[in-house]
């Protein structure tokens, strides 16, 4: 049996590629609902309902595509350089942090979207700044960004950790590790009356289509992705490697900060250590289940937070771990790879 | 001040350093193995979590300590498989495969254990292993309390270290796993095939893997709680670049990452109030990468690391 | 002599996706014969050869050793039948030693403990009989590409090979080199053995082979001995029609455009080009002739602006630097034609017209404050293919999909569609079969009609002599004087490429 590389590449197998991925980890999944006692088809109807069953179910799944949008999107934009950002999380709680320090302390005689607009801005500098070490470490050491972006999650998340209980410690919570928070006047607009939904949901696919329109429309654009295609080829064009990359982890880093300053101001109003239930991984898995497209970042965005949203109620409903959505994730991962070989090679004897 | 530097001379501190390094030496011997033969295994941390919790589930359910420990090896081996399916015939990025892996075999654990075991207060526990004072040689006053009076996986993590690094370097196999990850057209051509060479070797250091996982929940502590791993795996993989691909030096980096580990679990209780304790845990990430940055221009990386080989492709 | 049949391969065919590489490929190798297999790039002689050994399967046809069919697709049971291969790209790991190089897949995995004395001890004795002398504990990296050749003979033979295949084995070597080994494989077919080599060379293959084999478009086309043919009849059949490459015209050469003067260029800790002096005129090309491995690469990289020079400098047009980058080179109406054209000259999953505007992307005709001119990126393209001849394709499709020489044509367009002051072209025409290299060898002297200066850096004798004005060879990072085309002779060529020159830079 060998691998062959095919010379057609349809649209539609393009398509079919995350919805087979996503069908054979539902099958898969399936199999440890069953073996919790209960029927899988029931398990997933209840996480339909409980994804979509109600106004606020719905606003609950669209409040929680918002974070996976953006850092779903920092993935896509850095993997089609091959820039393997694994840093979101910690990235997401740096911008989170940053959002409720200026949010708590900006209580300037400015107007509150100026304030909104300057902590937008440090939450997505704060996370460019996080991923342009790693990037400077690869470019003039050599050194893997990958472990340098995820042990740098550890380090990021005990600051965190250390702020909310030192200097930034909620006087007022009750002995509980959590931050100051924001004013109320500087957090997001709500997007719909009596529920959490704010208008983070249009900032985060606002930023989806301008990626879109920078990738497939600008000359940066087209660099980035000749440089993650083929470097060699890239660099004799005359590209500026390093100064594309850099770039890169500029866009990724801070959509990733960006994503934790409008949980803290859209959603949450403080920080805790709870803030994020590992968006920045999951932020992988939706970026890959698009195939790095930002406009299918926002679908399978979407579908990671119906699955978690779903699997909270069913597991209260049913009683199967709500870990299960981890599991569903997580392998919808690993079949999408594999999916993805298949739309370019062909099996042959 | 002076407290400071006398912890330095109790034996306690070298005991724990040889407690705290035992998850370490499996684990980067684990990802040594991998690499050597020109895989990348990022899958690393989820299958410590893993290892960590069949270990304990297999003696909470009645099994004893080494069938928790065998078992954690089975389904290490397996993840490892599943890793090396994808990432050797298949050839998908190593990178993001192992990430992958890592995300499935961690959601995997939790859900399996909360499906085992319901919500409680406080962790079921089981009885750990305990120290094994060897005979004659834990009596010697100081190094009889740090070296000898060990539980026995530790003292099996230096045996595994002794056997890898003879078998890498002195036997047939050794090389045929060295020859894969420098060059796997070069095995090729010599009648061996590198897929199955890169599989086994990538099912056994997962193997090891997901025992230094085990080793937290039957030695380290006495029960299983989500992310008890905390990161321990990517120290791991940047500990094989500080050991150059060495068997001896992975040894000698996993002892100074717990003298330091060990050191600043101590040094917390001396320097009260003043210093917050995050600072004390973030020492082991950040020598990580400092170790990553110093050792970058030297270490002497497999030449096929990450290269995928496919068979009649060039 | 006795005259046994040791090899035979029957009806082998082999596609891969739409090409057919081996199309019914019958063959038959007797003991002590040198067999050449002749015939030119994408003629099939590789693949068939792999399928021999067993790292390709074929979809159908048999191959049978000493009698005994071989089962597809198993190196292992082909070296075990005794058949050793030396690849054209060596299957060595350059960090390990000689020793472990050749050891390797000699014992069994299970063993626990390496024979290394008596491996080493053998090893010596096959070095004396065959005159291949090598150091055991030497790093492989370390060797030069003739000692690296010499360990992959020595690995087949250490295997006790009775059949030797070898893969393009003359193209790194000089022709002193090339003559060495050929004696050795001599001495070798006196011994018993019995060997096949791959050659594209008519001159090698009729001094040293006793029979020749020609494949053409995957199919065998004729077969001869050796002593019954002419190059002229060789050729005709190893390329099956009369394409006549276009020829120099003589023309005055204008000012100077480029000059090198005492360059070194250091590449991975070691000098690469050790001072480098070159000049070349508009309207006329300087050929670099060198056997692969003794700077080109380097060269190339320097004057394509991808590295600088440690020493040394260099003016371009007046300008006088140490270091030029690929956009200044671009924007100085250069045309740059790099070595490996999958690799550096073009991003395989890209369209045709992304890598057509990708290296002038920042050109008014291509993008206006950043944002791309799809239109008039895929006009040009358009256009590029109609002038190019390039076949097959339209400005959206995937680049992968063209063939090595189309995909050159391309390159070739992007490069020359404006009148460039200065092409560097190197091995334009590496692995292009014979109207691909015709086509490129009309495109480069047109461009020397219109008054380009070209730096054409080839392996290739004919190819060289027959296309520039002056010639330098390079040889171990050094380049000789130049010597007008009109006086060079084979053998003095063949001397300078082995680094035998008069004047101050003799080796």
């Amino acid at each position: 049996m060998r691998l062959e590389r095919r010379t057609d590449l349809s649209p539609a197998m393009l398509l079919a590629a995350p919805l087979m991925a996503v069908a054979v980890s539902l099958a898969l999944s399936g199999l440890l609902i069953a073996l919790a006692g209960v029927n899988p088809l029931a398990a997933y109807g209840q996480m339909v309902q409980g994804a979509f069953g109600s106004r606020l179910s719905i606003s609950e799944t669209l409040t929680r595509t918002t974070p996976l949008v953006l850092t779903g999107l920092a993935a896509a934009v850095a993997f089609r350089a091959r820039l393997w950002n694994i840093g979101a999380e910690g990235q997401l709680y740096a911008g989170a942090l940053v959002a409720a320090w200026l949010g708590h302390s900006l209580t300037l005689a400015m107007p509150a979207a100026l304030s909104l607009l300057i902590i937008m801005g440090a939450g997505m500098v704060i996370g460019a700044l996080l991923l342009l070490g790693p990037v400077l470490l690869r470019l003039r050491l050599g050194v893997d960004e990958v472990v340098t972006t995820l042990l740098m999650n550890f380090i990021i998340i005990l600051f965190v950790s250390m702020m909310i209980e030192g200097p930034m410690k909620d006087p007022l919570a009750f002995g509980w590790p959590q931050s100051v928070p924001v004013e109320s006047d500087v957090m997001l607009p709500k997007l719909l009356e009596r529920s959490r939904l704010h208008i983070g949901l249009l900032i985060a696919v606002g930023a989806a289509l301008l990626i879109w329109l920078v990738q497939s429309r600008t000359v940066f654009g087209m660099q980035t992705r000749a440089a993650g295609l083929n470097a060699p080829a890239a660099v004799f064009a005359g590209v500026p490697l390093s100064k594309t990359l850099l770039g890169v982890a500029c866009i990724s880093g801070a959509l990733a900060g960006l994503a934790g300053a409008i949980e803290v101001t859209g959603l949450k109003g403080y920080v805790t250590l709870d803030l994020s239930p590992g968006y920045g991984y999951s932020g992988i898995v939706v970026a890959m289940l698009a195939g790095l497209n930002p406009i299918g970042v926002v679908f399978t965005a979407l579908f990671v937070a119906v699955v978690f949203v779903g699997a909270d109620s069913m597991s209260r409903a049913l009683g199967v771990p709500s870990f299960i959505a981890d599991v569903i994730v997580s392998i919808s991962l690993l079949t999408m790879l594999v999916a993805l070989l298949f739309t370019t090679y062909r099996v042959r004897r | 001040m002076m407290e400071a530097v006398d912890i330095l001379f109790s034996a306690s501190l070298w005991g724990a350093v040889l407690r705290i390094a035992t998850p370490l030496i499996f684990g980067t011997l684990g990802a040594l193995i991998c690499e050597r033969s020109g895989v990348l295994n990022l899958g690393i941390e989820g299958i410590m979590t893993l290892g960590a919790m069949v270990a304990w589930m297999t003696v909470f359910q009645g099994g004893g300590l080494w069938t928790g420990l065998l078992v954690a090896a089975l389904c290490g081996g397996m993840f490892g498989l599943l890793h090396a399916v994808l990432t050797v015939p298949l050839g998908l990025s190593q990178h993001v495969t192992g990430l992958g892996i890592t995300l499935f075999a961690s959601s995997l654990t939790y859900y399996i254990y909360r499906l085992a075991l319901p919500v409680s207060s406080s962790p079921p526990t089981i009885e750990p292993f305990q120290p094994l004072a060897i005979p004659g040689l834990s009596d010697i006053p100081f190094f009889g309390e740090a070296l000898f009076s060990q539980t026995a996986p530790t003292y099996l993590a230096i045996l595994a270290i002794v056997v890898t690094a003879y078998i890498l370097i002195r036997t047939p196999l050794g090389l045929a796993i060295r020859m894969t990850g420098e060059n796997p057209h070069a095995v090729e051509a010599q009648g061996l095939n590198p897929t199955r060479i890169r599989i086994g070797a990538v099912v056994v250091g997962s193997a090891l893997m997901a025992i230094g996982g085990s080793f937290l929940t039957t030695a380290t502590f006495n029960s299983f709680f989500p992310t008890m791993v905390q990161g321990r795996g990517w120290v791991c993989i940047a500990l094989v670049v500080f050991a150059s691909w060495r068997p001896g030096k992975a040894l000698l980096g996993a002892l100074l990452f717990a003298l330091f580990d060990a050191y600043q679990l101590r040094l917390q209780h001396v320097v009260e109030g003043g210093v917050p304790y995050q600072l004390f845990l973030m020492v082991p990430y950040v020598l990580s990468i400092v170790a990553l940055i110093v050792m970058s221009r030297r270490a002497r990386v497999p030449q096929a690391l990450m290269a995928p080989y496919r068979k009649g492709e060039r | 002599m006795s005259r046994d049949t040791v090899l035979e391969l029957t009806e082998i065919t082999k596609r891969f996706g739409d090409l057919l590489a081996n199309d019914a490929i019958s063959l038959s190798l007797k003991q002590g014969e040198l067999l050449a297999l002749l015939g030119e790039n994408g003629a099939g002689k590789t693949t068939l050869m792999n399928i021999l050994f067993g790292h390709y399967t074929a979809d159908s046809g048999t191959v049978k050793v000493f009698g005994s069919e071989l089962p597809p697709g198993r190196p292992r049971m082909a070296i075990e039948a005794g058949v050793g291969m030396v690849h054209q790209h060596f299957t060595l790991a350059g960090n390990l030693s000689v020793l472990d190089n050749i050891m390797i897949g000699t014992e069994g995995l299970g063993q626990w403990r390496s024979g290394r004395r008596a491996a080493r001890n053998k090893l010596m004795v096959l070095a004396d009989r065959f005159g291949l002398g090598v150091d055991p504990e030497a790093l492989v990296s370390e060797l030069s590409v003739g000692e690296k050749q010499r360990v992959e003979i020595l690995k087949a033979l250490f295997r006790d090979a009775r059949i030797l295949i070898l893969d393009e084995p003359t193209a790194v070597l000089t022709q002193i080199e090339a003559a060495r080994l050929f004696e050795t494989l001599n001495a070798m077919t006196e011994d018993g053995l019995s060997v096949i080599f791959i050659s594209h060379k008519l001159a090698e293959v009729m001094t040293a082979s006793n029979r020749v084999v020609i494949l053409r478009a995957g199919a065998v086309v004729a077969e001869r001995n050796t002593a019954d043919t002419d190059r002229a009849e060789l050729a005709e059949l190893m390329v099956g029609r009369r394409v006549t490459r276009p020829v120099r015209e003589d023309q005055q050469p204008g000012d100077n455009v480029l000059d090198l003067a005492n360059v070194d260029v250091v590449e991975n800790g070691r000098k690469q080009l050790d001072d480098v002096s070159l000049t070349v005129r508009a309207g006329e090309i300087l050929g670099i002739i060198g056997v692969s491995g003794n700077g080109q690469s380097s060269l190339g990289r320097l004057t394509s602006g991808l590295v600088g020079a440690s020493s040394g400098q260099m003016t371009y047009d007046g300008t006088t630097t140490d270091r030029f980058t690929p956009r200044q080179l671009v924007a100085n109406a250069t045309g740059r034609i790099p070595e490996d054209r999958n690799t550096e000259g073009a991003v395989g999953e890209m369209s045709l017209w992304e890598n057509a505007v990708l290296e002038r992307i920042g050109d008014k005709r291509f993008s206006r404050h950043g944002i791309v001119d799809r239109n008039g990126c895929r006009a040009f393209t358009a256009d590029l293919i109609e002038r190019f001849d390039v076949r097959g394709a339209g400005p959206q499709t995937p680049t992968r999909q063209l063939s090595g020489g189309n995909m050159q044509k391309m390159i070739l367009g992007r490069n020359l569609a404006s009148v460039p002051k200065l092409v560097i072209a190197n091995q334009p025409t590496r692995g292009l079969d014979e109207g691909a290299i015709a086509a490129v060898h009309g495109e480069l002297l047109a461009a020397r009609k219109a008054g380009a200066a070209i730096v054409l850096i080839s392996e290739d004798l004919d190819e060289v002599v027959a296309l520039a004005d002056r010639i330098q060879a390079i040889f171990k990072g050094r380049l000789s004087a130049p010597i007008a085309a009109d006086d060079a002779d084979p053998q003095r060529i063949g001397l300078m490429m082995a680094g035998i020159w008069e004047g101050d830079h003799a080796a």
